[in-house]
């Protein structure tokens, strides 16, 4: 595997809400990615997974993305639109943290893909020329707290939604084997639509789906830190792939989805 | 470093032929470092399998291994609801073939009395005693083990090395489960990479008591390395883990049937 800068777009600052996790300070993740070779993390925060105050989740990861890492952080807020007042928090994801995108979890947050509040914020957050990132899934159900159990998203009711919103960029996040190959085409047909690969699994796993789907639509995530950050990346040395493909995986698709080489 | 992995299923490799799927699980072992690997099941298929499957799910294990005798090791697969069978098995595959190991999955919780002899006829061969093992939030299949269940069959045999398959999925509290009953080993493979893992297991059991496997071709070798690799752990405690542990455990079978190790 060649030592490429990638773009991880798919990390977490703050606390994950059932334990403590090795790297979950921001200082200890910033070297941890370094490391590893990431010029570049589109982080979220944990803490949007249930508080309810958005506002001070996100300007918490704006602030620690400012003051750790000299750049390597780029903050995604999340943004709940099921709750009141929804567009206050994306403006000021826009406008006060100059946030590239938004991170949005429907399964913690109570809405499906095929409701009116996805639709709305869609198109308001592509109105403003922002990337909208979906976490599909958080953990494999089996293992989740049994008194807090978010259900995986449908991404199939998410087809038309993207459709009908022209100028969309938006990438599944934790996409896993419950997107079947057809499903994940269709929604890549719909719009600009991208996945990352934190869940992709099976040996052979990543090889079969950049056969299944566009390679051009697979960008490098490692769920870190929840998940080990090798995981990621060993996943890319398994499969083998040719080298401009791996590269692209490694950092050029997320760039072209980012749009301005962020 | 040594890699071995203790748990590999050739027969979701995408090859119902055994040989073209051994050479795939070793052709991508090469890529990713690993040297030897254990190896069961010949379909995920039967959860409860009676005495003919039993038997065609061995024989499939053993032409995939046939090629590799230096660097595949067999277990064979048992099932509790037969027990006469799964004896005979042992001494079909184990005492008198080539396998050196033995795979109790779904079929029965393992505190269940008839697992006894199986334990103790294991024992005497100094084969390896693999329990699959899970704790679900969404809940376990009828004959699913606990790691707690596997702790009540350990304390029973005190002497006798075990391996807790999975360590339970749920790890933080397979890990407690076990934790008392020094005979027991935990099984890294076929949970999510999740962060914190092998740290916990180090801490709360020592680094003598971790295995590395991967639960592939259901998992990606890469994910499930990681778990070893990208672990906070001194660097002293990755060989124990990743080969010496399991090494240590099957040595004395595998110079019984003088397999270079």
């Amino acid at each position: 595997m060649a030592d490429y800068d990638k773009i991880d777009t798919n990390v977490y600052l703050s606390r994950y809400p059932f334990r403590r996790l090795p790297g979950d300070e921001p200082a200890e993740l910033v070297g941890k990615l370094r490391r590893g070779g990431v010029e570049r993390a589109w982080a979220g925060s944990f803490d949007a997974l249930l508080h309810r105050d958005l506002a001070t989740v996100n300007r918490r990861l704006s602030d620690d993305c400012r003051r750790f890492g000299n750049g390597l952080l780029v903050p995604f807020g999340s943004v709940n639109p099921a709750m009141p007042d929804w567009q206050e928090e994306l403006r000021r994801c826009h406008e006060d943290y100059r946030m590239p995108g938004i991170r949005l979890l429907p399964g913690y947050h109570g809405y499906k893909l095929g409701d009116k509040a996805f639709v709305d914020i869609l198109g308001a957050a592509t109105r403003r020329r922002m990337i909208v990132q979906i976490v599909v899934s958080s953990e494999d159900e089996r293992t989740q707290h049994p008194m807090v159990r978010p259900v995986d998203v449908s991404v199939a009711a998410g087809v038309d939604p993207i459709r009908s919103t022209p100028g969309a960029r938006v990438q599944l996040l934790n996409h896993n084997h419950r997107t079947p190959a057809d499903l994940a085409k269709k929604l890549m047909a719909a719009g600009e639509v991208y996945v990352d690969i934190a869940m992709v699994e099976n040996t052979h796993g990543l090889d079969t789906l950049v056969k299944a789907i566009p390679p051009e639509r697979v960008a490098f995530g490692s769920y870190y830190p929840f998940y080990y950050w090798e995981s990621a990346a060993l996943k890319v040395k398994e499969a083998a792939l040719l080298g401009p493909q791996e590269l692209a995986i490694f950092r050029g698709n997320a760039r072209r989805l980012m749009g301005d080489g962020r | 470093m040594r890699i071995w992995d203790l748990h590999c299923h050739p027969s979701t490799f995408g090859s119902e032929d055994p040989l073209k799927a051994m050479t795939d699980v070793v052709r991508t072992a090469d890529r990713m470092g690993v040297e030897r690997m254990c190896i069961y099941l010949g379909s995920l298929r039967h959860y409860d399998p009676n005495p003919v499957d039993l038997e065609d799910h061995n024989n499939w294990i053993l032409r995939a291994m046939k090629p590799f005798p230096d660097r595949v090791f067999g277990f064979a697969y048992l099932n509790p609801n037969y027990l006469q069978k799964s004896l005979a098995e042992i001494d079909r595959c184990v005492r008198d073939g080539p396998m050196t190991g033995v795979k109790l999955w779904v079929a029965k919780r393992c505190n269940a009395p008839e697992l006894d002899p199986i334990v103790e006829k294991c024992a005497g061969l100094k084969a390896v005693i693999f329990q699959h093992t899970w704790i679900k939030t969404t809940g376990n299949l009828g004959g699913e083990s606990t790691p707690m269940e596997l702790a009540e069959l350990a304390s029973r045999h005190p002497n006798v090395p075990i391996i807790c398959g999975h360590t339970g999925g749920t790890w933080e509290i397979g890990i407690r489960a076990i934790r008392a009953n020094k005979n027991v080993s935990i099984d890294l493979a076929g949970s999510d990479p999740s962060n914190g893992f092998t740290e916990m297991a180090y801490r709360e059991l020592g680094p003598e008591r971790i295995i590395y496997g991967s639960d592939s071709g259901g998992r990606s070798m890469g994910s499930q390395l990681a778990k070893v690799h990208g672990a906070e752990i001194p660097e002293g405690a990755k060989p124990l883990i990743f080969a010496e542990n399991l090494r240590r455990m099957m040595l004395p079978i595998l110079q019984a049937k003088g397999i270079r190790a």
